[in-house]
Protein backbone atom coordinates (compact mmCIF):
# COMPACT_ATOMS: atom_id res chain seq x y z
CA UNK A 1 0.00 0.00 0.00
CA UNK A 2 2.55 1.83 1.28
CA UNK A 3 4.97 1.30 -1.96
CA UNK A 4 1.46 2.31 -4.26
CA UNK A 5 1.37 5.36 -2.68
CA UNK A 6 4.45 6.17 -3.95
CA UNK A 7 4.80 4.78 -6.92
CA UNK A 8 1.27 6.53 -7.74
CA UNK A 9 3.00 9.87 -6.84
CA UNK A 10 5.69 9.52 -9.03
CA UNK A 11 3.62 8.21 -11.94
CA UNK A 12 1.33 10.92 -11.58
CA UNK A 13 4.10 13.88 -11.57
CA UNK A 14 5.70 12.10 -15.09
CA UNK A 15 1.83 12.27 -15.80
CA UNK A 16 1.37 16.51 -15.38
CA UNK A 17 4.92 16.50 -16.77
CA UNK A 18 3.77 15.40 -19.98
CA UNK A 19 1.63 18.71 -21.03
CA UNK A 20 1.01 17.58 -24.12
CA UNK A 21 -0.65 14.96 -23.71
CA UNK A 22 -2.16 16.25 -20.49
CA UNK A 23 -3.56 18.92 -22.55
CA UNK A 24 -5.07 16.52 -25.32
CA UNK A 25 -6.18 14.28 -22.87
CA UNK A 26 -8.38 16.69 -20.94
CA UNK A 27 -9.40 19.05 -23.51
CA UNK A 28 -9.98 17.43 -26.77
CA UNK A 29 -13.44 16.53 -26.26
CA UNK A 30 -14.38 20.13 -24.61
CA UNK A 31 -12.06 21.90 -27.82
CA UNK A 32 -14.15 19.85 -30.42
CA UNK A 33 -17.80 21.00 -28.53
CA UNK A 34 -16.62 24.49 -28.36
CA UNK A 35 -15.53 24.40 -32.16
CA UNK A 36 -19.04 23.11 -33.07
CA UNK A 37 -20.82 25.09 -30.82
CA UNK A 38 -19.86 28.52 -32.57
CA UNK A 39 -21.69 27.33 -35.32
CA UNK A 40 -24.96 28.59 -34.85
CA UNK A 41 -27.22 26.30 -36.69
CA UNK A 42 -25.87 23.39 -34.40
CA UNK A 43 -27.39 25.34 -31.67
CA UNK A 44 -30.94 25.40 -32.53
CA UNK A 45 -33.65 22.64 -31.99
CA UNK A 46 -33.34 19.92 -34.48
CA UNK A 47 -36.43 17.95 -35.05
CA UNK A 48 -33.85 15.08 -36.51
CA UNK A 49 -32.52 14.95 -32.61
CA UNK A 50 -35.84 14.57 -31.11
CA UNK A 51 -35.56 18.31 -30.98
CA UNK A 52 -32.47 18.68 -28.94
CA UNK A 53 -29.40 21.08 -30.45
CA UNK A 54 -26.79 18.81 -32.76
CA UNK A 55 -24.48 20.13 -29.74
CA UNK A 56 -26.42 18.30 -27.27
CA UNK A 57 -27.41 14.77 -29.52
CA UNK A 58 -23.44 15.01 -30.05
CA UNK A 59 -21.88 15.33 -26.42
CA UNK A 60 -21.89 11.74 -25.24
CA UNK A 61 -19.63 10.78 -28.83
CA UNK A 62 -17.07 13.68 -27.50
CA UNK A 63 -16.96 11.41 -24.48
CA UNK A 64 -15.65 8.54 -26.40
CA UNK A 65 -13.02 10.47 -27.44
CA UNK A 66 -10.61 10.39 -24.44
CA UNK A 67 -12.37 7.18 -23.53
CA UNK A 68 -11.09 5.54 -26.47
CA UNK A 69 -8.11 7.73 -25.93
CA UNK A 70 -6.68 6.98 -22.61
CA UNK A 71 -8.51 3.23 -22.72
CA UNK A 72 -7.19 1.55 -25.76
CA UNK A 73 -4.41 3.82 -26.64
CA UNK A 74 -2.45 5.69 -24.15
CA UNK A 75 -3.06 3.03 -21.03
CA UNK A 76 -1.62 0.25 -23.16
CA UNK A 77 1.40 2.07 -25.12
CA UNK A 78 2.53 3.37 -21.56
CA UNK A 79 2.37 -0.64 -19.59
CA UNK A 80 4.20 -1.78 -23.07
CA UNK A 81 6.85 0.99 -22.97
CA UNK A 82 7.59 -0.28 -19.13
CA UNK A 83 7.77 -3.30 -20.28
CA UNK A 84 9.90 -3.19 -22.88
CA UNK A 85 11.86 -0.82 -21.18
CA UNK A 86 12.21 -3.48 -18.39
CA UNK A 87 11.01 -0.79 -15.53
CA UNK A 88 8.15 -3.47 -14.60
CA UNK A 89 11.27 -6.27 -14.29
CA UNK A 90 13.27 -3.82 -12.30
CA UNK A 91 10.70 -2.94 -9.88
CA UNK A 92 9.92 -6.67 -9.59
CA UNK A 93 13.65 -6.77 -8.17
CA UNK A 94 12.66 -4.68 -5.31
CA UNK A 95 9.72 -5.11 -2.17
CA UNK A 96 7.60 -3.16 -4.30
CA UNK A 97 5.26 -5.27 -7.03
CA UNK A 98 4.96 -4.11 -10.86
CA UNK A 99 1.05 -4.48 -9.67
CA UNK A 100 1.30 -1.31 -8.18
CA UNK A 101 2.70 0.91 -10.76
CA UNK A 102 -0.19 -0.86 -12.86
CA UNK A 103 -2.58 0.12 -10.47
CA UNK A 104 -1.32 3.57 -10.64
CA UNK A 105 -1.45 3.82 -14.43
CA UNK A 106 -4.97 2.67 -13.92
CA UNK A 107 -5.64 5.30 -11.02
CA UNK A 108 -4.27 7.80 -13.40
CA UNK A 109 -6.17 6.53 -16.63
CA UNK A 110 -9.30 6.83 -14.67
CA UNK A 111 -8.51 10.65 -13.47
CA UNK A 112 -7.76 11.94 -16.48
CA UNK A 113 -11.20 9.91 -18.07
CA UNK A 114 -12.85 12.09 -15.19
CA UNK A 115 -11.78 15.02 -15.52
CA UNK A 116 -12.37 15.20 -19.15
CA UNK A 117 -15.91 14.35 -18.57
CA UNK A 118 -16.48 16.81 -16.18
CA UNK A 119 -14.43 19.26 -17.97
CA UNK A 120 -16.79 18.86 -21.48
CA UNK A 121 -20.03 18.39 -19.41
CA UNK A 122 -19.53 21.79 -17.32
CA UNK A 123 -18.16 23.34 -20.72
CA UNK A 124 -21.57 21.87 -22.62
CA UNK A 125 -23.88 23.25 -19.46
CA UNK A 126 -22.53 26.88 -19.14
CA UNK A 127 -21.62 27.58 -22.44
CA UNK A 128 -24.37 26.09 -25.20
CA UNK A 129 -26.81 25.17 -22.63
CA UNK A 130 -26.73 20.84 -22.90
CA UNK A 131 -28.96 20.21 -19.56
CA UNK A 132 -26.65 18.11 -16.71
CA UNK A 133 -27.44 14.33 -17.42
CA UNK A 134 -30.98 14.23 -16.75
CA UNK A 135 -30.60 10.75 -15.40
CA UNK A 136 -27.64 11.04 -13.07
CA UNK A 137 -27.60 7.69 -11.84
CA UNK A 138 -28.60 5.56 -15.07
CA UNK A 139 -25.48 8.09 -16.31
CA UNK A 140 -23.09 6.99 -13.81
CA UNK A 141 -23.70 3.47 -14.63
CA UNK A 142 -22.84 3.92 -18.10
CA UNK A 143 -20.34 5.75 -17.94
CA UNK A 144 -18.53 3.62 -15.54
CA UNK A 145 -19.56 0.36 -17.30
CA UNK A 146 -18.09 1.98 -20.81
CA UNK A 147 -15.00 3.36 -18.99
CA UNK A 148 -14.49 -0.15 -17.49
CA UNK A 149 -15.34 -1.86 -20.92
CA UNK A 150 -12.46 0.13 -22.79
CA UNK A 151 -9.90 0.12 -19.80
CA UNK A 152 -10.61 -4.02 -19.69
CA UNK A 153 -9.39 -3.73 -23.73
CA UNK A 154 -7.10 -1.30 -23.28
CA UNK A 155 -5.07 -3.83 -20.36
CA UNK A 156 -6.04 -6.52 -22.80
CA UNK A 157 -3.89 -4.94 -25.94
CA UNK A 158 -1.11 -4.60 -22.97
CA UNK A 159 -1.12 -7.73 -21.58
CA UNK A 160 -0.84 -9.19 -25.16
CA UNK A 161 1.48 -7.27 -27.05
CA UNK A 162 5.31 -7.88 -26.12
CA UNK A 163 6.60 -4.67 -27.88
CA UNK A 164 5.34 -0.96 -27.95
CA UNK A 165 5.24 -1.22 -31.53
CA UNK A 166 2.88 -4.63 -31.32
CA UNK A 167 0.61 -2.76 -28.57
CA UNK A 168 0.46 0.41 -31.39
CA UNK A 169 -0.27 -1.51 -34.28
CA UNK A 170 -3.23 -3.70 -31.90
CA UNK A 171 -4.62 -0.15 -30.34
CA UNK A 172 -4.13 2.02 -33.57
CA UNK A 173 -7.65 -0.03 -34.97
CA UNK A 174 -9.31 -0.58 -31.79
CA UNK A 175 -9.03 3.11 -31.47
CA UNK A 176 -10.46 3.73 -34.71
CA UNK A 177 -13.18 1.22 -34.75
CA UNK A 178 -14.05 2.59 -30.73
CA UNK A 179 -14.01 6.29 -32.49
CA UNK A 180 -16.35 4.96 -35.64
CA UNK A 181 -18.54 3.17 -34.05
CA UNK A 182 -19.22 6.05 -30.88
CA UNK A 183 -20.16 8.49 -33.92
CA UNK A 184 -17.28 10.69 -33.46
CA UNK A 185 -16.29 10.74 -36.94
CA UNK A 186 -19.13 10.89 -38.35
CA UNK A 187 -22.12 11.86 -36.52
CA UNK A 188 -24.12 8.83 -35.55
CA UNK A 189 -27.54 9.69 -37.54
CA UNK A 190 -25.54 10.12 -40.52
CA UNK A 191 -24.30 6.28 -40.28
CA UNK A 192 -26.91 3.01 -41.54
CA UNK A 193 -28.95 1.83 -39.41
CA UNK A 194 -27.11 -0.88 -38.98
CA UNK A 195 -23.81 0.31 -37.82
CA UNK A 196 -25.49 3.11 -35.21
CA UNK A 197 -27.23 -0.33 -33.62
CA UNK A 198 -23.94 -1.66 -34.22
CA UNK A 199 -22.41 0.90 -32.35
CA UNK A 200 -24.69 0.62 -29.36
CA UNK A 201 -23.11 -2.30 -27.90
CA UNK A 202 -19.36 -1.49 -29.07
CA UNK A 203 -17.62 0.15 -25.75
CA UNK A 204 -17.92 2.86 -24.19
CA UNK A 205 -22.21 2.49 -25.32
CA UNK A 206 -22.76 5.55 -26.61
CA UNK A 207 -26.58 4.91 -26.92
CA UNK A 208 -26.78 4.64 -23.02
CA UNK A 209 -24.75 7.64 -22.38
CA UNK A 210 -27.17 9.01 -24.61
CA UNK A 211 -30.17 7.88 -23.03
CA UNK A 212 -28.73 8.71 -19.26
CA UNK A 213 -27.90 12.14 -20.88
CA UNK A 214 -30.99 13.11 -22.90
CA UNK A 215 -33.84 11.32 -19.70
CA UNK A 216 -34.81 7.96 -20.29
CA UNK A 217 -32.85 5.31 -17.97
CA UNK A 218 -30.28 3.46 -20.62
CA UNK A 219 -31.54 -0.04 -21.52
CA UNK A 220 -30.16 -3.01 -19.47
CA UNK A 221 -29.16 -4.96 -22.55
CA UNK A 222 -26.43 -2.11 -23.12
CA UNK A 223 -25.28 -1.96 -19.67
CA UNK A 224 -24.77 -5.71 -19.37
CA UNK A 225 -23.19 -5.81 -22.82
CA UNK A 226 -20.77 -3.59 -21.44
CA UNK A 227 -20.44 -5.05 -17.96
CA UNK A 228 -19.51 -8.35 -19.98
CA UNK A 229 -17.07 -7.43 -22.03
CA UNK A 230 -15.52 -5.26 -19.30
CA UNK A 231 -15.31 -8.83 -17.14
CA UNK A 232 -14.21 -10.77 -19.71
CA UNK A 233 -11.77 -8.24 -21.24
CA UNK A 234 -9.99 -8.20 -17.91
CA UNK A 235 -9.91 -11.37 -17.21
CA UNK A 236 -8.39 -12.15 -20.01
CA UNK A 237 -5.80 -9.25 -19.18
CA UNK A 238 -5.42 -10.64 -16.01
CA UNK A 239 -4.64 -14.13 -17.78
CA UNK A 240 -2.44 -13.21 -20.07
CA UNK A 241 -0.52 -10.28 -18.34
CA UNK A 242 3.42 -10.64 -18.69
CA UNK A 243 5.85 -8.27 -16.51
CA UNK A 244 8.93 -8.53 -18.83
CA UNK B 1 29.71 -19.87 5.29
CA UNK B 2 28.37 -18.97 1.35
CA UNK B 3 26.03 -16.48 0.83
CA UNK B 4 25.04 -17.75 -2.17
CA UNK B 5 24.84 -21.63 -2.83
CA UNK B 6 23.95 -22.66 -6.54
CA UNK B 7 24.27 -26.63 -7.55
CA UNK B 8 23.31 -28.03 -11.11
CA UNK B 9 21.29 -24.91 -12.08
CA UNK B 10 19.48 -26.04 -15.15
CA UNK B 11 17.22 -23.45 -16.81
CA UNK B 12 15.69 -24.44 -20.90
CA UNK B 13 13.64 -22.02 -22.37
CA UNK B 14 11.68 -24.25 -25.07
CA UNK B 15 13.96 -26.54 -26.81
CA UNK B 16 17.06 -24.12 -26.10
CA UNK B 17 18.77 -25.19 -22.97
CA UNK B 18 20.21 -21.99 -21.70
CA UNK B 19 21.83 -23.20 -17.95
CA UNK B 20 22.72 -27.03 -18.09
CA UNK B 21 24.69 -27.30 -15.22
CA UNK B 22 26.02 -24.67 -12.91
CA UNK B 23 27.51 -24.84 -9.39
CA UNK B 24 29.08 -22.29 -7.78
CA UNK B 25 29.17 -20.95 -4.39
CA UNK B 26 29.53 -16.99 -3.51
CA UNK B 27 31.98 -16.32 0.12
CA UNK B 28 30.84 -13.39 1.84
CA UNK B 29 32.32 -10.16 1.38
CA UNK B 30 33.90 -11.15 -1.95
CA UNK B 31 33.59 -9.62 -5.78
CA UNK B 32 32.63 -12.87 -7.83
CA UNK B 33 33.01 -12.94 -11.00
CA UNK B 34 30.82 -14.71 -13.65
CA UNK B 35 32.49 -14.43 -17.13
CA UNK B 36 31.47 -16.34 -20.61
CA UNK B 37 30.61 -15.31 -24.23
CA UNK B 38 27.41 -13.96 -25.38
CA UNK B 39 24.54 -16.17 -24.50
CA UNK B 40 26.46 -18.27 -22.66
CA UNK B 41 23.78 -18.44 -19.93
CA UNK B 42 25.26 -15.65 -17.73
CA UNK B 43 21.97 -13.79 -16.80
CA UNK B 44 20.03 -16.69 -16.79
CA UNK B 45 22.05 -18.21 -13.95
CA UNK B 46 21.99 -15.22 -11.82
CA UNK B 47 18.27 -14.28 -12.55
CA UNK B 48 17.52 -17.53 -11.34
CA UNK B 49 19.97 -16.33 -8.05
CA UNK B 50 17.39 -13.16 -8.10
CA UNK B 51 14.45 -15.32 -8.29
CA UNK B 52 13.36 -13.67 -11.49
CA UNK B 53 13.41 -16.76 -13.35
CA UNK B 54 12.40 -20.49 -12.03
CA UNK B 55 14.84 -23.10 -12.63
CA UNK B 56 13.88 -26.18 -14.07
CA UNK B 57 16.24 -28.67 -11.87
CA UNK B 58 18.63 -28.14 -9.20
CA UNK B 59 19.24 -25.73 -6.00
CA UNK B 60 19.73 -21.64 -5.06
CA UNK B 61 19.83 -20.60 -2.01
CA UNK B 62 20.65 -16.86 -1.03
CA UNK B 63 21.32 -16.17 2.33
CA UNK B 64 20.30 -19.71 3.44
CA UNK B 65 16.86 -18.68 2.02
CA UNK B 66 14.97 -19.64 -1.28
CA UNK B 67 15.08 -17.06 -3.83
CA UNK B 68 11.11 -18.23 -4.38
CA UNK B 69 9.87 -19.13 -1.32
CA UNK B 70 11.21 -16.42 0.37
CA UNK B 71 11.48 -13.85 -2.01
CA UNK B 72 9.72 -11.22 0.39
CA UNK B 73 12.12 -11.45 2.37
CA UNK B 74 14.76 -11.88 -0.21
CA UNK B 75 14.13 -8.58 -1.83
CA UNK B 76 14.82 -6.45 1.27
CA UNK B 77 18.23 -7.86 1.51
CA UNK B 78 19.60 -8.51 -2.65
CA UNK B 79 19.93 -5.42 -4.75
CA UNK B 80 19.81 -6.30 -8.26
CA UNK B 81 20.91 -4.39 -11.41
CA UNK B 82 19.25 -6.16 -14.16
CA UNK B 83 21.26 -6.25 -17.59
CA UNK B 84 19.32 -3.14 -20.33
CA UNK B 85 16.64 -2.05 -17.71
CA UNK B 86 15.57 1.37 -17.98
CA UNK B 87 13.58 4.19 -16.30
CA UNK B 88 10.84 6.50 -17.36
CA UNK B 89 12.54 9.21 -19.66
CA UNK B 90 10.94 12.02 -17.94
CA UNK B 91 11.67 10.46 -14.67
CA UNK B 92 14.56 12.93 -12.26
CA UNK B 93 17.38 11.04 -10.77
CA UNK B 94 16.60 12.10 -7.13
CA UNK B 95 12.84 10.88 -8.36
CA UNK B 96 13.90 7.82 -8.79
CA UNK B 97 16.20 6.79 -5.82
CA UNK B 98 13.61 8.40 -3.18
CA UNK B 99 10.55 6.48 -4.98
CA UNK B 100 13.18 3.37 -4.54
CA UNK B 101 14.03 4.33 -1.21
CA UNK B 102 10.86 4.19 -0.24
CA UNK B 103 10.48 0.27 -0.90
CA UNK B 104 12.96 -0.55 1.73
CA UNK B 105 12.57 -1.26 5.53
CA UNK B 106 16.08 -0.02 6.24
CA UNK B 107 17.33 2.27 2.86
CA UNK B 108 20.58 3.65 2.36
CA UNK B 109 20.32 8.30 2.24
CA UNK B 110 19.21 8.81 -1.36
CA UNK B 111 20.87 12.01 -1.16
CA UNK B 112 24.49 10.75 -0.14
CA UNK B 113 24.05 7.80 -2.32
CA UNK B 114 23.74 10.21 -5.93
CA UNK B 115 26.70 12.40 -4.14
CA UNK B 116 28.90 9.36 -3.91
CA UNK B 117 28.11 8.17 -7.25
CA UNK B 118 28.80 11.36 -8.80
CA UNK B 119 25.38 12.45 -9.51
CA UNK B 120 25.26 15.07 -7.60
CA UNK B 121 24.99 18.19 -9.80
CA UNK B 122 21.94 15.45 -11.97
CA UNK B 123 19.77 15.25 -8.96
CA UNK B 124 17.03 17.01 -10.80
CA UNK B 125 18.06 15.93 -14.38
CA UNK B 126 15.57 13.85 -16.37
CA UNK B 127 16.23 9.98 -17.04
CA UNK B 128 16.29 10.75 -20.96
CA UNK B 129 18.74 13.52 -20.57
CA UNK B 130 21.49 11.13 -18.86
CA UNK B 131 24.53 9.97 -20.63
CA UNK B 132 25.02 6.20 -20.58
CA UNK B 133 27.71 6.82 -18.14
CA UNK B 134 25.14 8.09 -15.77
CA UNK B 135 22.23 6.02 -16.31
CA UNK B 136 24.66 3.51 -15.57
CA UNK B 137 25.71 4.91 -12.16
CA UNK B 138 22.14 5.56 -11.94
CA UNK B 139 21.04 2.07 -11.90
CA UNK B 140 23.97 0.71 -10.23
CA UNK B 141 22.75 3.44 -7.07
CA UNK B 142 19.02 1.80 -7.47
CA UNK B 143 20.22 -1.34 -6.98
CA UNK B 144 22.46 -0.20 -3.46
CA UNK B 145 19.34 2.23 -2.28
CA UNK B 146 18.26 -0.72 -0.29
CA UNK B 147 21.73 -1.46 1.60
CA UNK B 148 21.46 -4.79 0.46
CA UNK B 149 23.76 -7.49 1.75
CA UNK B 150 24.43 -8.96 -1.95
CA UNK B 151 24.09 -6.99 -5.12
CA UNK B 152 23.78 -8.59 -8.59
CA UNK B 153 25.24 -6.45 -11.14
CA UNK B 154 24.56 -7.38 -14.74
CA UNK B 155 27.08 -6.08 -17.79
CA UNK B 156 27.85 -3.11 -15.57
CA UNK B 157 29.97 -1.55 -17.37
CA UNK B 158 28.57 -2.37 -20.71
CA UNK B 159 28.23 0.70 -23.09
CA UNK B 160 30.00 3.08 -21.58
CA UNK B 161 33.81 4.89 -22.22
CA UNK B 162 36.96 3.42 -20.87
CA UNK B 163 36.82 6.69 -18.48
CA UNK B 164 33.43 6.00 -17.42
CA UNK B 165 34.43 2.25 -17.03
CA UNK B 166 37.40 2.83 -14.76
CA UNK B 167 35.41 4.93 -12.57
CA UNK B 168 32.35 2.52 -11.92
CA UNK B 169 35.17 0.24 -11.40
CA UNK B 170 36.81 2.15 -8.60
CA UNK B 171 33.17 2.51 -7.70
CA UNK B 172 32.21 -0.91 -6.60
CA UNK B 173 35.46 -1.67 -4.86
CA UNK B 174 34.32 1.19 -2.70
CA UNK B 175 30.89 -0.81 -2.24
CA UNK B 176 32.85 -4.01 -1.51
CA UNK B 177 34.91 -2.35 1.07
CA UNK B 178 31.74 -1.10 2.36
CA UNK B 179 30.87 -5.09 3.20
CA UNK B 180 28.15 -5.69 0.50
CA UNK B 181 28.85 -9.39 -1.48
CA UNK B 182 28.61 -8.61 -5.25
CA UNK B 183 28.42 -10.60 -8.02
CA UNK B 184 28.94 -9.28 -11.00
CA UNK B 185 28.63 -10.20 -14.66
CA UNK B 186 30.95 -9.51 -16.89
CA UNK B 187 32.40 -10.16 -20.53
CA UNK B 188 35.22 -7.53 -20.17
CA UNK B 189 38.37 -9.54 -18.91
CA UNK B 190 40.28 -6.14 -17.98
CA UNK B 191 36.93 -5.74 -15.54
CA UNK B 192 37.43 -9.38 -14.57
CA UNK B 193 40.96 -9.23 -13.72
CA UNK B 194 40.80 -5.73 -11.72
CA UNK B 195 37.67 -6.72 -9.63
CA UNK B 196 37.05 -10.03 -9.25
CA UNK B 197 38.64 -11.92 -5.99
CA UNK B 198 37.27 -15.41 -7.80
CA UNK B 199 35.73 -15.95 -11.31
CA UNK B 200 33.15 -18.80 -12.88
CA UNK B 201 33.53 -19.08 -16.38
CA UNK B 202 30.62 -20.40 -17.99
CA UNK B 203 30.38 -21.52 -21.36
CA UNK B 204 27.37 -22.95 -23.24
CA UNK B 205 25.63 -22.88 -19.65
CA UNK B 206 28.59 -24.75 -17.82
CA UNK B 207 30.93 -23.86 -15.64
CA UNK B 208 34.12 -24.87 -17.46
CA UNK B 209 36.63 -22.88 -14.10
CA UNK B 210 36.18 -21.53 -10.85
CA UNK B 211 39.21 -20.01 -9.70
CA UNK B 212 40.87 -16.58 -8.71
CA UNK B 213 42.04 -14.77 -12.05
CA UNK B 214 45.39 -15.15 -11.27
CA UNK B 215 44.87 -18.75 -10.56
CA UNK B 216 42.90 -19.10 -13.73
CA UNK B 217 46.08 -18.17 -16.11
CA UNK B 218 48.48 -19.73 -13.95
CA UNK B 219 46.73 -23.44 -14.01
CA UNK B 220 44.99 -22.95 -17.90
CA UNK B 221 47.37 -20.42 -19.48
CA UNK B 222 50.77 -20.89 -17.13
CA UNK B 223 53.13 -19.74 -20.40
CA UNK B 224 55.42 -17.26 -19.94
CA UNK B 225 57.86 -15.14 -22.24
CA UNK B 226 61.55 -13.64 -21.37
CA UNK B 227 63.20 -11.55 -23.96
CA UNK B 228 66.41 -9.75 -23.77
CA UNK B 229 69.45 -8.94 -24.82
CA UNK B 230 72.70 -10.15 -23.17
CA UNK B 231 75.77 -8.70 -22.15
CA UNK B 232 77.89 -11.73 -23.12
CA UNK B 233 77.32 -14.86 -24.97
CA UNK B 234 74.90 -17.24 -23.33
CA UNK B 235 75.20 -21.05 -23.76
CA UNK B 236 71.47 -22.58 -24.33
CA UNK B 237 72.25 -24.87 -22.22
CA UNK B 238 72.56 -22.74 -19.48
CA UNK B 239 68.83 -21.97 -19.88
CA UNK B 240 67.37 -24.76 -20.87
CA UNK B 241 68.78 -27.11 -17.53
CA UNK B 242 66.43 -25.11 -15.56
CA UNK B 243 63.25 -26.96 -14.36
CA UNK B 244 60.78 -23.60 -15.40
CA UNK B 245 62.16 -22.93 -18.36
CA UNK B 246 60.57 -25.32 -21.84
CA UNK B 247 62.41 -23.42 -24.92
CA UNK B 248 65.10 -21.14 -25.59
CA UNK B 249 65.29 -19.32 -29.18
CA UNK B 250 66.95 -16.62 -30.50
CA UNK B 251 65.97 -14.00 -32.89
CA UNK B 252 69.51 -11.79 -34.09
CA UNK B 253 70.81 -10.84 -30.40
CA UNK B 254 67.66 -11.54 -28.54
CA UNK B 255 67.32 -14.08 -26.72
CA UNK B 256 63.29 -15.72 -25.89
CA UNK B 257 62.76 -18.11 -22.76
CA UNK B 258 59.23 -19.73 -22.41
CA UNK B 259 58.39 -21.49 -19.54
CA UNK B 260 56.62 -21.68 -16.34
CA UNK B 261 56.42 -20.85 -12.55
CA UNK B 262 59.24 -18.49 -11.41
CA UNK B 263 60.70 -18.23 -14.70
CA UNK B 264 61.91 -14.82 -14.15
CA UNK B 265 63.50 -15.17 -11.08
CA UNK B 266 65.45 -19.00 -12.17
CA UNK B 267 66.82 -17.01 -15.28
CA UNK B 268 68.07 -13.97 -14.09
CA UNK B 269 69.99 -15.94 -11.06
CA UNK B 270 71.22 -18.21 -13.43
CA UNK B 271 72.49 -15.35 -15.12
CA UNK B 272 73.78 -13.20 -12.53
CA UNK B 273 75.83 -16.25 -11.41
CA UNK B 274 77.70 -15.80 -14.70
CA UNK B 275 78.09 -12.30 -14.69
CA UNK B 276 75.72 -11.74 -17.80
CA UNK B 277 73.80 -8.46 -17.96
CA UNK B 278 70.40 -8.84 -19.59
CA UNK B 279 69.87 -5.64 -20.65
CA UNK B 280 66.05 -4.74 -22.51
CA UNK B 281 64.38 -7.52 -20.19
CA UNK B 282 61.24 -8.06 -20.89
CA UNK B 283 58.31 -10.79 -19.27
CA UNK B 284 55.26 -11.68 -20.92
CA UNK B 285 52.46 -12.84 -19.10
CA UNK B 286 49.25 -14.63 -20.27
CA UNK B 287 46.16 -12.68 -19.26
CA UNK B 288 43.08 -13.76 -18.36
CA UNK B 289 42.14 -12.89 -22.06
CA UNK B 290 44.34 -16.09 -22.94
CA UNK B 291 42.94 -18.61 -20.40
CA UNK B 292 39.62 -17.20 -21.80
CA UNK B 293 40.53 -18.64 -25.32
CA UNK B 294 41.97 -21.45 -23.95
CA UNK B 295 38.70 -22.28 -21.84
CA UNK B 296 36.37 -21.63 -24.31
CA UNK B 297 37.71 -21.00 -27.68
CA UNK B 298 36.61 -18.03 -28.11
CA UNK B 299 38.07 -14.26 -28.03
CA UNK B 300 36.57 -12.32 -25.53
CA UNK B 301 34.76 -9.48 -26.74
CA UNK B 302 36.04 -6.13 -26.24
N1 LIG C 1 13.55 -15.13 -22.16
C1 LIG C 1 14.22 -15.94 -23.01
N2 LIG C 1 13.55 -16.71 -23.89
C2 LIG C 1 14.20 -17.52 -24.74
N3 LIG C 1 15.53 -17.64 -24.80
C3 LIG C 1 16.26 -16.91 -23.96
C4 LIG C 1 15.65 -16.01 -23.02
N4 LIG C 1 16.64 -15.40 -22.30
C5 LIG C 1 17.80 -15.90 -22.78
N5 LIG C 1 17.58 -16.79 -23.77
C6 LIG C 1 18.62 -17.57 -24.47
O1 LIG C 1 19.31 -18.33 -23.51
C7 LIG C 1 20.71 -18.34 -23.78
C8 LIG C 1 21.44 -17.80 -22.58
O2 LIG C 1 21.13 -16.42 -22.45
P1 LIG C 1 21.69 -15.50 -21.31
O3 LIG C 1 21.51 -16.15 -20.00
O4 LIG C 1 21.08 -14.16 -21.51
O5 LIG C 1 23.24 -15.47 -21.68
P2 LIG C 1 24.38 -14.40 -21.35
O6 LIG C 1 23.88 -13.50 -20.28
O7 LIG C 1 25.52 -15.24 -20.92
O8 LIG C 1 24.68 -13.69 -22.62
C9 LIG C 1 20.90 -17.54 -25.05
O9 LIG C 1 20.97 -18.43 -26.12
C10 LIG C 1 19.66 -16.69 -25.12
O10 LIG C 1 19.33 -16.41 -26.46
MG1 LIG D 1 23.63 -11.44 -20.27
Amino acid sequence: MHAFRNILRTEARLYLRDLPTLLTTIGLPTLILVVLGLIPSLRKPDPTFDGQTFVSYFAPSLLVVTLAMVGVNTLPSVLATYRERGVLRRLATTPAHPAALLAAQLVLALAGILASALLLIVVARLAFGVPFPRHPLGFTLAFILGTAALLSLGLLVAAVARTTKAAQALAVPLFLVTMFFGGVYLPRFLLPDVVARIGDYTPPGVQALLDAWTGTSPQPLHLAIMAVIAVSAGAGAAKLFRWE
Amino acid sequence: MPVIEVTHLKKRYGDLVAVDDVSLAVEAGEIFGVLGPNGAGKTTTVECVAGLRVPDGGGVSVLGLDPRRDAAQLRQRVGVQLQESQLPDRLRVAEALELYASFYRNPADPAELIDKLGLGDKRNTAYKKLSGGQKQRLSIALALVGNPEIAILDELTTGLDPQARRDTWGLIEQVRDSGVTIVLVTHFMEEAERLCDRVAVIDRGRVVALDSPAGLVSTVAPEQRIRFRPSAPVDDRLLTDLPEVSAVQRTGSQVVVTGTGELLHAVTSVLARHQIVAADLRLEQSTLDDAFVELTGHRPAN
